[in-house]
This record gives structure tokens, C-alpha cells and sequence, in this order.
């Protein structure tokens, strides 16, 4: 069970380090985000799954509060998988219609579309 | 009415969920069972439009077998996809080799709650990223190796819009 | 466990990569994406230290934490949209 919960940290870890790297390494918003969103959100779920494990764990042996632990860990989580894609979402529309073009596009459909005046 | 209802319904789950482990009554006590029915219904009244638009999206979320069918896509396919979009952009974080753009596709879904299940999906999934959306539901995705200028929505994100119709139509 | 506080301590350090982007940034929303992924390794970082510690408490934080940065993320990025409200 330490191993396994070992394992689950380490995977985090890794790909948290991973999306942050990618923020220094890719060229313009679009690719950073990429990164940044993916790499982080996946990381992050490893590291609160290996909180929840730990705390079920602690349940199995009988200790108090921590399935109250492995509760709110996961509360934690669903909050940040609802959360993360769209604040992604909503700084890539808005980096696109401040005028940020993609670097090295090959292609772009979004030129000539027409902003609706929302009221 | 349905509104009001289904949001105060979601507000008591997530605070009956915080509450865990806090008295007698099964798991809670009842002090926190009064002020949580109490703080949903307000909660409810005066909030009671942000789930989605129309009846039909409420009566959607009331449906116990779209949820079943969500936890099983949020287990199985996606989160496969989750796992190789991680490889696929180590992959490119250590090559270096990338051919963004931007792209345009059609899935022709209907419902807002369906669009947004999507867009979610594939922001999170192989190299995609959701820019826009306009009024006819059509996607602006930015595509890290563009492979097809035009491609079809079978191309940039495999099954997911059948999945999302399935859930959320 | 101590190994709760080593990845925490690992996080940490990932985010002074988010702050160099943050100050170097050629264009606002490069930063913004700076500031979003110091804000989901926050989130990881308080389970993380709540597990360590056993303090329910930050975990409730980074819940509300998670909630809060997102409005305001939403808030900017609709900021630089420039178009009406």
C-alpha cells in the first residue's frame, strides 16, 4: 500500500513538472496552455488520488478523521477537473480576440469570423 | 420550480458531503441537517437558473442513467484519452516538434449542456485546445500537429462527440 | 508520511518555472497562464500539506481556493476580451 501510494506521488509529481516545463519550452499562448492545462490537471489528479488513498487507507486501520480527509481531498478534485479546461478555455478566447496571433500556424479558421456585439 | 429545486438539490448534496462525519444521525447530526436543508432551499431560490438554460437541461440532470452513463465515459474513454494526451505532450515538450493551428469543426450537437461536456473533453484530451464556439455550435479548436486543414470531427477527437450526445441530448 | 512533504516541497519549486513566465511573459495572457498553473499547483500543494499535517482545514481552503481563482481567472480573461459585459 506505501508503494502504490508512492507511485501515485511520483506520477503526480512527474507531470506537474512536466506542464510547468512546458510553459519555459513552447513558443506562444496557445502551446503553453496546452501544456500548462493538461499536464498540470493530470498531475494534480495523481497527487490528490494518492491523498485519497492514504486516507482509506487510515480507514482500514482504523484511524479517526481520515475518511473525512479523503472526502474533502476528493471534493478538492472534482472542483479542479470543473474548473481547470474552461478557465483554459476562457484565456484562450480571450488571448485570440485581443489580436494574439498563433506562432508557425499552418492553418487558421478563426481569421475573417465576425464578432457578434453580445449586449 | 424544477430550477429552483435541482440547484438547492446539488447545494444540499455538496454541503451534506462537507459535513461528514459530524454526529449521531447516521453520519450527521441533525443541527447540521436543519441549517443544510435551510441554506439549500435559499440557495435554490435565489440561484435558480445557473445549471442550464430550459426545462428539458433540468430534467436532463435528473435523469439517474445519464449520470451512470457520464461516470462510465469519465472512467473509461476519457480518461485513456487524458492518459495518451499526457504522453503526447511530453513528447513534444522534449522534441520540440509541433505544427499548430487553428481549425474549425462542426459536431452538430444541440443542447448548451452537450456543447459544454465537449468543449471540456477536448481541452483536456490529444492535443486539442477549445478556442471559441459560435452560435451554431460550431467548435474553434487549436490543433497542436495539424495533420488536415478541414478535417472532420471524427479526426480531431474520435468518439467523443457520439458520447456527448449520448449523455447530454 | 514524509513523502507528502517531499512532493510538496517538488511543487514548490515548480512553480518559481511559473513565476519565470510570469516575468518574462512577452504579452498579458502569457501571464495569466502563469498565474492559472500557479494556481491549480497551489490547490495540489495545500491537499498535499493537509495530508502531511492531518488538518482538514487546508484542504476546505483549497476548495475554496480552486473556486475562487477560477472566477478571477475568468474575470481577466474576459477583461482582455474587450468586448461588452
Amino acid at each position: 500500500m506505501v508503494i502504490f501510494i508512492y507511485v501515485l506521488l511520483g506520477i503526480g509529481v512527474l507531470f506537474n513538472g512536466l506542464g510547468s516545463f512546458a510553459l519555459l519550452r513552447f513558443p506562444d499562448v496557445f502551446t503553453r496552455l496546452h501544456g500548462a492545462t493538461k499536464c498540470t490537471t493530470f498531475g494534480s489528479i495523481f497527487t490528490i488520488l494518492a491523498t485519497v488513498a492514504y486516507g482509506f487507507w487510515g480507514v482500514a486501520r482504523g484511524i479517526q478523521g481520515d475518511l473525512t480527509l479523503a472526502i474533502h481531498a476528493l471534493l478538492a478534485l472534482i472542483a479542479l477537473l470543473l474548473t481547470n479546461p474552461t478557465g483554459a478555455h476562457a484565456i484562450a478566447r480571450g488571448a485570440r480576440r485581443s489580436g494574439v496571433l498563433p506562432k508557425r500556424a499552418v492553418v487558421d479558421a478563426y481569421e475573417g469570423y465576425k464578432f457578434e456585439e453580445e449586449e | 420550480m424544477l430550477r429552483s429545486l435541482t440547484t438547492g438539490l446539488g447545494a444540499l448534496v455538496i454541503y451534506l458531503i462537507l459535513t461528514m462525519e459530524s454526529g449521531s444521525l447516521g453520519l450527521w447530526s441533525l443541527e447540521e441537517l436543519i441549517v443544510g436543508a435551510v441554506l439549500a432551499l435559499g440557495v435554490g431560490l435565489i440561484a435558480g437558473r445557473v445549471l442550464g438554460k430550459g426545462e428539458a437541461d433540468y430534467k436532463k440532470l435528473l435523469n439517474p442513467r445519464r449520470w451512470a452513463l457520464f461516470l462510465v465515459y469519465l472512467v473509461g474513454p476519457f480518461f485513456f484519452a487524458m492518459f495518451r494526451a499526457n504522453l503526447d505532450v511530453a513528447y513534444r515538450v522534449i522534441t520540440g516538434r509541433i505544427k499548430p493551428g487553428i481549425i474549425k469543426i462542426s459536431p452538430g450537437l444541440k443542447s448548451d449542456l452537450a456543447a459544454s461536456l465537449l468543449g471540456n473533453s477536448i481541452t483536456l484530451t490529444p492535443g486539442t485546445l477549445t478556442v471559441d464556439i459560435d452560435k451554431e455550435n460550431n467548435f474553434y479548436i487549436h490543433w497542436i500537429n495539424v495533420r488536415n486543414p478541414q478535417p472532420s470531427p471524427e479526426e480531431v477527437c474520435g468518439r467523443f462527440p457520439r458520447w456527448a450526445r449520448r449523455i447530454a441530448e | 508520511m514524509s513523502a507528502f512533504a517531499i512532493a510538496a516541497i517538488f511543487l514548490g519549486f515548480y512553480m518559481l518555472f511559473c513565476l519565470i513566465r510570469v516575468a518574462a511573459g512577452p504579452t498579458v495572457p502569457d501571464r495569466v497562464v502563469g498565474v492559472d498553473t500557479i494556481n491549480t499547483l497551489v490547490v495540489a500543494l495545500m491537499v498535499l500539506l493537509g495530508t502531511f499535517y492531518k488538518e482538514v482545514i487546508f484542504i476546505d481552503v483549497a476548495i475554496v481556493y480552486a473556486l475562487l481563482s477560477y472566477i478571477a481567472t475568468l474575470y481577466i480573461a474576459k477583461y482582455l476580451e474587450g468586448s461588452p459585459w
